[in-house]
């Protein structure tokens, strides 16, 4: 809904502030605006996240799509993709990108099921 | 990173650069998977205070190049070429790699040490990462082997120049994680990151673009990569750029905020911020409230002054003066990084030449208006700046607060509170609407479970890791141990893919001009290797609408293909416009078939000192014509300048406007061995008449045989000045020695 500019009226409040004041108060509502943001971002990820933590783990960008993809596929991002390598990893004694690689061409993927289920 | 950082230790990949050579750019793309950065994070120029230069004394410098082009007065001071204290910006957008680094040397020679390369369009859209290097539109293709060629050759510019480059480039859209990993990987210095902008600009859906964004800010805190906002958006979206003050305010501190809350370093947080107007407003009375409101609140940070592109047209010289203005509120204010917008960005991609334009525009300004601010200060008491300024921050807080009473951030960007047209609180109900339920990438962020496990290091937000991996020191191993290493640790886990495209990549398209690249031919570009384009300025007696269609007649009459007019600018509605036209010329000229001019021959000092003392050698000088400069003629004579008297000439001054007869008279009294006359080119050929008179009337006078006749003047050339009787011609940028040399050589020659 258009609005006049109502400031000389909507900022009495403000008035009796001094100048460090109301700087103080635009952070302190800065602040109150992006905690839930951030709390936010704190519990959840993302398919461009979980394909970042692969690329960290030394997976080349092509795998790692793959590989979110059928994360995301099989409903296990929430458990993170980084997760379920790491996981192939151990029983296979291999490196990630090997793991990664195994996983992509579809092995690994009953122990994956055995420990989150299957979905 | 810190001084440990094992990039900084590698050895030199490349052997330097020759600046008599041009890149090798197919040396550059050859073993790309061998080479690696030589270090992570951003660079300030070294600031030098008191830096004394030729004569003068320096405020606002920083520590000089070892090569660069100067500043085109320069040769007037010595040649030095000061350098600014602030990093300054170009941005490269030609959309292929290949074609970027020569751009980015030769911005690098005049002054710019931070290389932005646009991305292509789309690119933000992209839900994962590209490789190899295809084409760009309006923008390159961010990859791992571009960002890697990239960097390789500003690795060797920046060893050419004698200073720091940083690259950059965007954390944005969809990838923007992947994006953050990939350029800590691969030595990229800084980069936007703005979750508002993927939000208000691309709809990417708003959850998963904060969600992404902690991640990738985390990311880049850990690289040291220096993040640049994206609020200067809403200045040049927003319908009227005075109204959107409050909420610009606004937008930075989110990204401020949010970007603190995620663990990125104030230091390493920079605003992009625009002076938002432009003449004929009163565009600095209106932005520099603004831009003191904005400093105040937001001194933890850099400052990022971008140039105004809100109200750009397509004429060059209305840009460069909006951006003199801006730069001068950088002066009045401060600036840790200025950025440069091309000149021709209203018209079309940027031209190599803006390029080198725009940086120029920003170290001349800058320079020239070094240590102002000791004398010209801001009068933070004038009662116009001190209610302005209060009361921007005033209309800022009034949007915070009832952005949070409305239901907080996304609510706000739900109910359309940004880029609205009026100045907050009013609104004109106009603003950008974001469901969030929509948008790009909708559905896409998952809960973290329980047993939620990335085992990597700089990984932001809740992560099960076990006990003794969470975290370097107090008995914890790095998180990424569990994996034997992640790429941000352990460089050499970092893998490399070449081109997934086997017909679009940069190879291909250089072998399309690997017959002039090995035949050295030599074809106009603006953009690309031999893309010939040029552009013609006339000025047409026209109406506009006529002129336009005449000039695209006369373009094809100049054997212009594809002619299109870029500029026009009406110089009286019925006299005529001036019009710029751009077209393709389809020709190139081999360099082998060119006769270049001899460069002067100079002779040694004592041996033209020893001739001339031994001869008592007397020169006759004056300017002709009505003509009253002196400036010339007399920087040819002075010895001051390095003039004739430097070699003990007798020089007779006549003086300005010296008619031809009394200049001769002068000559046979003062028994002179040379003539030289000043002219100015004019219209009316009155320079080819001064000459031709006086070579005429030396034969009359029966002195033409023992008399050298020499004219000079900035539109002067030696092959005229023959033709018309003059013994030499010389003209802009001559030195004292060269017509000395002339003048020894001739009589030594003919024996006079």
């Amino acid at each position: 809904m258009a609005r006049e500019d109502t400031f000389r009226e909507a900022r009495k409040h403000l008035a009796a502030l001094s100048d460090a004041e109301l700087e103080a108060r635009f952070w302190e509502l800065a602040q109150r605006c992006v905690n839930p943001l951030a709390e936010l971002a704190h519990t959840h990820t993302s398919p461009s996240i979980e394909r970042s933590v692969l690329m960290r783990m030394g997976i080349d960008s092509p795998t790692a799509q793959t590989l979110v993809a059928e994360c995301e596929t099989r409903r296990l991002l929430g458990h993170g993709a980084g997760h379920v390598v790491y996981l192939c990893m151990q029983a296979w004694g291999v490196s990630a990108p090997d793991a990664a690689r195994r996983l992509t061409c579809g092995e690994g993927w009953d122990l994956v099921a055995a420990r989150w289920g299957t979905r | 990173m810190s001084a440990r950082d094992p990039l900084r230790e590698r050895p030199e990949f490349d052997a330097p650069l020759d600046p008599a050579e041009k890149l090798d750019v197919e040396a550059l793309l050859t073993g790309l998977e061998h080479y690696r950065p030589r270090r992570r994070g951003w660079t300030w120029r070294r600031p030098v205070p008191g830096q004394r230069m030729y004569e003068f004394e320096y405020r606002e410098t920083a520590a000089p190049l070892e090569r660069s082009v100067p500043l085109p007065a320069a040769h007037y001071f010595g040649n030095i070429d000061p350098q600014p204290d602030c990093v300054i910006t170009t941005e490269i957008a030609s959309g292929r790699p290949e074609d970027d680094i020569r751009r980015m040397r030769m911005a690098a020679w005049h002054g710019a040490d931070h290389i932005m390369v646009i991305r292509t369009a789309g690119q933000s859209h992209m839900d994962s990462l590209l490789e190899g290097t295809p084409e760009g539109v309006g923008g390159i293709t961010i990859t791992r082997k571009q960002l890697r060629l990239t960097r390789r050759a500003l690795d060797l510019i920046e060893d050419e120049v004698g200073r720091p480059i940083n690259f950059h480039s965007y954390v944005s859209g969809v990838a923007g994680p992947e994006m953050a990993v990939l350029f800590a990987e691969e030595g990229v210095n800084g980069a936007h990151q703005d979750p508002q902008y993927n939000v208000l600009y691309r709809n990417i859906n708003m959850y998963r673009s904060f969600v992404d964004a902690a991640v990738a800010k985390r990311v880049m805190a850990a690289a040291g990569i220096l993040q640049i906002d994206g609020a200067h958006n809403a200045n040049a979206t927003a319908v009227k750029a005075w109204k959107v003050m409050p909420e610009l305010l606004v937008q930075h501190a989110v990204n401020c905020a949010y970007s603190e809350a995620v663990g990125m370093p104030a230091d390493h947080i920079a605003l992009s911020t625009v002076p938002p107007d432009a003449a004929p407003a009163p565009c600095m009375r209106m932005d520099l409230p603004y831009a003191i409101a904005l400093r105040d609140l937001f001194g933890r940070y850099k400052m990022r002054a971008q140039q105004n592109t809100r109200y750009m047209e397509s004429e060059g010289r209305d840009a460069t003066v909006s951006h003199v203005m801006n730069l001068m509120i950088s002066r009045l204010t401060s600036a840790d990084i200025q950025s440069t917008i091309t000149p021709d960005e209203g018209r079309n991609v940027p031209w190599h030449y803006n390029n080198v334009a725009a940086v120029d525009t920003a170290k001349q300004s800058l320079v020239g208006m070094d240590g102002l601010r000791e004398m010209v200060k801001v009068d933070r008491e004038s009662p116009e700046l001190k209610a302005r300024v209060r009361e921007l921050k005033e209309r800022a807080v009034l949007f915070l607060e009832a952005m949070l009473e409305d239901g907080g951030y996304f609510a706000g960007l739900e109910k359309a509170y940004f880029v609205d047209s009026g100045e907050y609180p009013e609104t004109n109900d106009d603003g950008i609407a974001r469901d969030s339920r929509g948008g790009v990438g909708v559905g896409t962020i998952v809960p973290r479970a329980e047993d939620y496990l990335a085992p990597v290091c700089h990984h932001f937000g809740y992560n099960d890791l076990p006990e003794g991996y969470r975290g370097r020191g107090a008995g914890e191993a790095a998180p990424c141990e569990m994996v034997g290493g992640c790429t941000l640790c352990d460089d050499a886990k970092v893998p490399y893919i070449d081109e997934l495209d086997t017909g679009d990549n940069a190879s291909m398209r250089l072998m399309q001009t690997a017959e002039a690249r090995t035949r050295g031919l030599i074809k106009p570009e603006v953009e690309w290797a031999g893309d010939g384009i040029v552009a013609v300025t006339m000025f047409l007696p026209a109406a506009e609408p006529v002129a336009e269609a005449a000039a695209l007649e006369l373009g094809r009459a100049m054997n212009l293909s594809d002619c299109e007019v870029i500029h026009k600018r009406v110089m009286h509605p019925a006299e005529g416009t001036l019009i710029e036209l751009k077209g393709h010329l389809d020709v190139a000229i081999d360099p082998a078939t060119l006769t270049l001019p001899e460069p002067p021959d100079l002779l040694d000092d004592d041996d033209m000192r020893e001739f001339v003392h031994a001869r008592n050698v007397r020169v006759v000088a004056a300017t002709v014509g009505n003509d009253e400069h002196s400036v010339g003629m007399r920087e040819i004579i002075d010895i001051k300048h390095g003039g004739l008297e430097k070699w003990g000439f007798s020089v007779t001054y006549l003086g300005t406007s010296v008619p031809i007869e009394k200049v001769l008279d002068a000559a046979v009294e003062h028994a002179a061995s040379a003539v030289l006359i000043s002219t100015i080119i004019t219209h009316a050929d009155v320079h080819r008449e001064m000459m031709e008179k006086l070579a005429d009337l030396a034969k009359e006078k029966g002195v033409r045989d023992r008399l050298l006749l020499i004219a000079g003047g900035t539109q002067v050339t030696d092959e005229q000045a023959r033709g018309w009787g003059m013994d030499a011609g010389f003209g802009r940028r001559t030195k004292g020695v060269a017509v000395a040399s002339f003048i020894v050589r001739e009589m030594r020659a003919r024996g006079l």
